[in-house]
């Protein structure tokens, strides 16, 4: 884009803005089609499919969703149990960041493989012995079950995340603390916990949207709605008979899901792209 | 801690009471942590690799019976084998990831470098560009899966439709319901959703690279493509290489995507599917155990050369 001839400088900026056009049309279509399918009313769905504009735009997907489907109750199953699960990650690592941070003792650094290593624990390697665990203490179909599992994936992440973050905040703040004779607690509470805030709520937020996110372990760990998460809901959907085709309902559910996620994303988007570069360049 | 001389020892004995204080400190504030993390992944962990040495109907056996090796590699007397090491569905999963890992993380590094360069070069509006192409990465895999469904659908699937425009399928077929292009199919919904995660981390890498060094090129009369394969992708190529071996691993272990496009299809069937199958839908927790040990010990192996070739380290 260099070029001084104005020809040659056009020419290459029209084909930039080509690929640009390329890469959006690529990267939001898929949703715009789920979208605009959730809009076309189940009577016209098959004679609409391929259009490109519902004729007629209706709410009747979403009105379907939750008067056919239990999926007010998905939907409140899977905020608890990513609610549950994020407080319960940030509490246990916040305490182990500090750790882990700011202290030094032996085996710290096996200690950080070990977790490192649990990040990248394929979830079906522990299928088996979560599973009669899970039973054993009758957490099958709860959302304690589920905040329990979930904690595998979420944990290492946060632990991971929030020591890359305590790392960074300069040691004086906590010798002040020390020489006012502040308790290690007290420090991380008083001191540190209010310069995290940042910190925790784009770690948070990641962790948030993996839990909600989980299919696996939802799946095998529920039996009906009582816990059902979204996901699972989604991925099972079925129309009121075998003919029927329940994709107008399935892309207004996805979007439900989705629209949250996006706003929050987009929102966030800073932070996203700090946090998620944080947890893997630096690992 | 340095050792000090005699006039010092005082001071010094001060020092090794408060570190060894600090260190039960930091214990403390572990525990709860590493209790946790115990009771998610390493007891289970373990009772996995024990079930995978036993016979074990969930529904029907009131235990798990030792047997060795058995479920890894056993020969009846008629010769027929029945360890996992010597079923073909087994090998034939390890393929189908295989060749789904190799396809989706080649095409996501092209793609990503890709659209990293241009949310990284100078333009206006890259903000915005930024911002969407984080939508494929925040919709949930299971939605994105049961998009790419809908656009697969036989007879009312946009991709079916261009398909039979481009003369690639016939009526009624789809390129999921082909055993031929099956995997292909679900490639492609993998590197839609994942080619945004790899181009935000190779666009952390790029801003890592001071302009000064583009400036200097500049002046020195580089071509943009010189300027690429000299400067660009040498100095990228930390970052690459991260990026790589996380989506390996990701692939390797890939389950929801294809376990709700395809479901235990033979065409698609990944090593996590297969094992899902044989340990919840047939009941078998010796033998899907044995699966699933198999699968962690592959990823670990790819773990153990990602930290060794890059060298991590900690403080």
């Amino acid at each position: 884009m260099n070029s001084k001839n104005p020809v040659v400088r056009t020419v290459t900026l029209l084909a930039f803005w080509l690929v640009v056009a390329v890469v959006l049309f690529y990267v939001l279509f898929p949703f715009y089609w789920a979208l605009k399918t959730s809009f076309t009313g189940p009577a016209r769905l098959s004679t609409e499919a391929l259009q490109w504009l519902p004729s007629v735009p209706t709410w009747q997907n979403f009105r379907d969703v939750f008067a056919g489907q239990p999926f007010g109750r998905n939907l409140f199953n899977s905020v608890m149990v990513a609610t549950g699960t994020v407080l319960l990650s940030l509490i246990l690592s916040l305490l182990a960041a500090y750790a882990l941070g700011k202290f030094r003792f032996r085996g710290k650094a096996v200690l950080m493989y070990i977790i490192l290593a649990v990040s990248v624990f394929p979830q079906i390697a522990v299928l088996s012995g979560l599973y009669t665990m899970i039973q054993s203490f009758s957490l099958y179909n709860t959302w304690g079950g589920l905040i329990l599992s979930y904690m595998i994936f979420t944990l290492p992440f946060t632990v991971w995340t929030l020591t890359a973050f305590v790392r960074e905040i300069p040691t004086e703040l906590e010798e002040a603390a020390y020489v006012d004779g502040a308790s290690p607690l007290q420090t991380l509470f008083r001191v540190l916990l209010p310069v995290m805030t940042p910190a925790l709520v784009t770690t948070g937020l990641l962790a948030f949207i993996n839990a909600w996110n989980e299919y696996l372990f939802a799946l095998t760990f529920t039996s009906d709605n009582s816990a059902r998460t979204v996901p699972v809901s989604i991925a099972n959907f079925s129309g009121a008979t075998q003919f029927e085709n329940p994709f107008g309902q399935i892309m207004a559910a996805s979007v439900i899901v989705t629209v949250p996620l996006i706003i929050l994303v987009l929102v966030f988007q800073r932070n996203i792209v700090s946090g998620l570069t944080a947890g893997a360049v630096k690992g | 801690m340095t050792t000090t001389p005699t006039s010092a020892r005082p001071a010094a004995r001060r020092t090794r009471g408060l570190q060894a204080s600090r260190t039960r400190v930091a214990l403390l504030l572990l525990i709860p942590m590493l209790l946790v993390l115990a009771a998610v992944a390493g007891y289970p962990l373990l009772r996995t690799i024990y079930l995978s040495f036993t016979e074990y109907n969930i529904l029907q056996d009131p235990a798990p019976k030792w047997i060795g090796l058995g479920n890894y590699w056993f020969t009846t007397e008629d010769g027929v084998g029945l360890g996992v090491l010597q079923i073909p569905e087994w090998w034939q999963s390890v393929w189908n990831t295989v060749k789904f890992t190799v396809g989706s993380v080649l095409l996501e590094t092209v793609l990503g470098l890709a659209f990293a360069l241009i949310i990284n070069s100078k333009i206006r509006g890259r903000g915005l560009l930024r911002t969407a192409i984080l939508v494929p990465w925040a919709i949930p895999t299971v939605v994105s899966a049961q998009m790419w469904n809908w656009m697969y659908n036989d007879s009312f699937g946009i991709l079916s439709q261009w398909g039979r425009n481009l003369g690639l399928l016939q009526a009624g077929e789809s390129f999921l319901s082909n055993p031929d292009t099956a995997l292909a199919a679900l490639v492609a919904v993998d590197v839609w959703k994942t080619t945004p995660f790899m181009a935000l981390l190779l666009l952390a890498g790029l801003q890592t690279i001071p302009s000064d060094m583009y400036e200097a090129a500049d002046v020195d009369g580089a071509s943009p493509w010189t300027q690429f394969w000299r400067l660009t992708l040498p100095l990228l190529t930390p970052a690459l290489l991260v990026a790589l071996i996380f989506r390996t691993l990701d692939a390797l272990r890939v389950f929801d995507m294809p376990f709700i496009v395809k479901g235990n299809a033979p065409e698609t069937i990944t090593m996590s599917i297969y094992a899902r199958q044989e340990l919840i839908l047939n009941s078998q927790f010796g033998f899907g155990s044995a699966i699933s040990v198999l699968i962690f010990l592959i990823i670990m192996v790819f773990t153990a050369i990602y930290v060794t070739s890059l060298r991590v380290k900690f403080d």
